[in-house]
């Protein structure tokens, strides 16, 4: 019995606009409104309504397909202000029972490794959101870019959820396999689900490349890769950006094609099934896994290099927490918003120097030509806020 | 393979990027063992035994000197500027500067007969003549390599016609025209109709060989070229009095000649920071990697710039640089930060984040060391060989 988990992550960022040294003190307007607004309206258009077209097709057509979501609160935000088809349509896809929509942090933050505070505060944040939008209450929890180890098990088991999905990263399995269900160390209910990167990369990064050997790849192969499975394992989870299908991967791959074919090929092995993670965490769990360093799914490291690996990010991170205190007893309640906007992981992507010289995979939606370029216009911001507080505070 | 070079005297004999490419370039091309008849203008002054022993012990080099007066960038609407160092310079433009050019031409006739050789290599519009010359003495297929053109020293106002008709005329009689960049390239192909098969792009390098002077760096921001509209000294200087403005603690280097020396000076005056932004004439010499290492900064604001060696001299005596768009290093070049020469609010803003934001100070100072190691001059001499070979084999 193979049971398939597909979990899709949709989010964009409130990217900062070139912030100049002398706007501190005299504009506190941060975001790029007209390129964030862009950039919502070009993924919504190649993304989101034509994927959610494919998506409710496959429910109406087979009622054993399930799938699930993660939205961040920023993503949702800008949905309801500038694509609100777009959104209407997730409500509908939301509305068939078949979709289930997981808790995250509202501003897809790295909260929970520089305070457990905010992070709560954003994880109940988020779930108010997603209750108010989408009429549910998430029980499955991923946090921001799958970073994950066993203390954040435990928090978010504290909140209430019955499990957490990370990626399963070959350090971290080691001889053990993805595709089952494990207990993560010192949870008591808890589930964890892990991603099975190698399937899931197969679609997501892999699927266009022609000097793949597997290229082109049809739903009938990776049906058949999934189905041989049976008997050495449960659950495949399939976790990836949901940008994968139009924006990553262009229409003209057949990506959708691709998608529209595959629940079918896969429902042809009668072992075969879907689940939702809140179904896969039901399942019994083979052992427990201890992860006390924190793994992602990102970049070959499937670590938190990618956000806090040089010492610009580093610096950022630390200016932006060091002033929590501060925001949360000024009272202002924009200047609060500001903040926790400018929490939001991708800004810290930005800043990335790894993989620069290269180009890949971080310059993707990046509204900077470098990453020093980031830094320099994230730190002047950080000025004027702190500008701000000060006149808060006297 | 054996090329007939007409090129220009190497430093320090000769300032700026065209003898220092000159230099690099025979130097690489003598280590992969092509012999290389340098032929260059020379000057009264008897100083040949100084530079003879910058050329690396190799046979495969041997210079040929000319009694001349041409040097580069001499200019032919207005007399050559007098400056600090260069004062022994003959004065020679307008129809003298042709006259020369001309008489180059006819003493290339006569090397070409008496040398063994299999392509003819020249470097910049004044060399032109000569090249053609000696094709048409030789049969010998002729490569032009354009450092500069009429459009990048004038601005593009001005254009001097006698000039843009030989660069014209030599890019077209050549069998083979190498750019020093992607965007010089372009230049030929819109202004000068030459066909773009025709155009090899080879970026210029540096010897990365690194001198510690021990110097200090002082809060200290530096331009270092020619005092040319060309090179945006103007656009410097705006940039400077922007940051007094918000730092008056930091100090302005222009360092270099040119026609708008005095200029500039009494405009610092003017704008009441003459005291903040220092002259010291043109440097050579150790004494430049002495500038470039008590700097703190390097900005390279060229309104038109070829390709731009200054950026990679400075990232190699390990200062950070800020280099104008409208540049062919800023091709190549990842490791530093990029601006519109003419966004001088921008330029200033930048300036001003990076001298006080220093981990992105630290991290472009040092990915940006790492970065030029790999510019070494092997990597152009091996293209122009190829270059060689497609011009002599067709």
């Amino acid at each position: 019995m193979v049971k398939v988990c597909f979990y899709f992550q949709a989010h964009q960022p409130y990217r900062i606009r070139e912030y100049s040294i002398f706007d501190i003190g005299k504009n506190s307007a941060y975001f790029h409104e007209q390129k964030n607004r862009e950039i919502l309206k070009k993924v919504a258009n190649k993304c989101y309504l034509p994927m959610n077209a494919v998506l409710s097709e496959l429910l109406r057509k087979h009622p054993e397909f399930k799938v699930s979501f993660s939205f961040s609160g920023v993503l949702l935000e800008q949905l309801e202000k500038e694509a609100p088809e777009a959104l209407k349509s997730f409500q509908d896809l939301v509305k068939t029972g078949r979709v289930e929509i997981l808790g995250e942090t509202y501003y897809h933050s790295l909260s929970f490794l520089y305070s457990k505070d905010e992070f709560v505060r954003q994880v109940r944040l988020h779930a108010e959101k997603v209750k108010k939008i989408f009429g549910v209450n998430p029980k499955v929890f991923r946090n921001t870019e799958l970073i994950y180890n066993n203390e954040l098990a435990k928090w978010v088991e504290d909140l209430g959820y019955s499990a957490i999905l990370a990626e399963g990263a070959d350090h971290v399995l080691q001889w053990r396999s993805p595709n089952f269900v494990y207990k993560p160390q010192g949870a008591q209910k808890m589930r964890l689900l892990l991603k099975n990167y190698k399937l899931s990369d197969d679609i997501a990064f892999r699927f266009s490349n022609r000097g793949w050997e597997q290229w082109p790849l049809t739903a009938e192969k990776f049906a058949q890769w999934v189905g041989a499975f049976n008997g050495s394992g449960e659950v495949i989870n399939l976790f990836m950006d949901y940008e994968t299908f139009g924006e990553h991967q262009w229409p003209d791959t057949g990506i959708f094609d691709f998608m529209r074919r595959l629940p079918r090929e896969i429902l042809k092995h009668p072992d075969n099934s879907f689940v939702t993670p809140a179904e896969a965490a039901k399942l019994q769990p083979v052992a427990e896994l201890d992860i006390p360093y924190l793994v992602s799914w990102a970049d070959i490291e499937r670590d938190v290099s990618a956000w806090t690996g040089n010492e610009m990010q580093r610096a950022a991170l630390a200016k932006i927490y060091e002033i929590e205190k501060a925001v949360q007893e000024s009272g202002d309640a924009q200047l609060l918003e500001d903040w926790r906007k400018l929490q939001t992981s991708d800004h810290f992507y930005y800043m990335c120097t790894k993989w620069f010289a290269d180009g890949d995979v971080h310059k993707y939606f990046n509204p900077y030509e470098s990453p020093y370029d980031g830094y320099l216009a994230y730190m002047n911001i950080l000025n004027d806020v702190r500008l701000r507080l000060e006149a808060k505070h006297g | 393979m054996r090329v007939l070079m007409f090129g220009w005297e190497f430093p320090p004999m000769s300032s700026g990027g065209l003898g220092t490419a000159c230099y690099g370039l025979t130097k690489g091309l003598s280590s992969l063992g092509v012999q290389v008849a340098f032929v260059m203008p020379h000057g009264p002054e008897d100083a040949y035994a100084q530079y003879v022993h910058l050329i690396p012990a190799s046979k495969a080099l041997r210079t040929v000197r000319l009694s001349s007066g041409l040097r580069p960038y001499l200019s032919v609407s207005r007399p050559f500027y007098r400056t600090r160092g260069q004062a022994r310079l003959a004065v020679l433009y307008g129809d003298d500067l042709f006259h020369e050019v001309q008489r180059l031409a006819e003493l290339a006739r006569g090397i070409a007969q008496e040398e063994q050789f299999d392509v003819i290599h020249c470097h910049d519009w004044m060399t032109f003549p000569a090249g053609m010359a000696a094709k048409e003495a030789s049969g010998k297929p002729l490569i032009v390599h354009v450092h500069a053109t009429e459009f990048d020293r004038t601005g593009g106002n001005n254009v001097n016609q006698a000039v843009y008709d030989i660069e014209r005329q030599g890019m077209h009689a050549a069998d083979l025209v190498i750019a020093v960049s992607q965007f010089t390239k372009d230049k030929l192909v819109a202004h000068y109709g030459v066909s773009p098969d025709k155009i090899a792009v080879v970026h210029n390098a540096i010897d990365p060989e690194f001198i510690d002077y021990g110097e200090k760096k002082g809060k200290m921001v530096l331009f270092l070229g020619r005092i040319t509209l060309q090179k945006g000294p103007d656009y410097f200087l705006e940039a400077a009095r922007r940051c007094l403005e918000v730092d008056p603690d930091i100090r302005f280097v222009i360092a270099g000649s040119g026609d708008m020396e005095g200029r500039l000076i009494e405009r610092a005056a003017a704008l009441g920071i003459g005291d903040k932004v220092l002259f010291p004439g043109f440097v050579t010499g150790p004494d430049l990697d002495r500038l470039y290492q008590m700097a703190d900064l390097y900005v390279m604001p060229s309104v038109s710039e070829p390709f731009g060696i200054t950026p990679l001299e400075a990232l190699k005596n390990k200062t950070p640089v800020i280099v104008s768009r409208t540049s062919g290093v800023s091709e190549v070049l990842r490791h530093c930060l990029k601006v519109d020469f003419w966004d001088t609010e921008k330029l200033a803003s930048k300036i001003l984040s990076v001298l006080r934001y220093r981990e992105a100070h630290h991290l472009l100072k040092e990915h940006g060391y790492q970065e030029v190691q790999g510019f070494s001059w092997q990597n152009p001499a091996k293209k122009c060989v190829e270059v060689y070979k497609r011009a002599c084999h067709g």
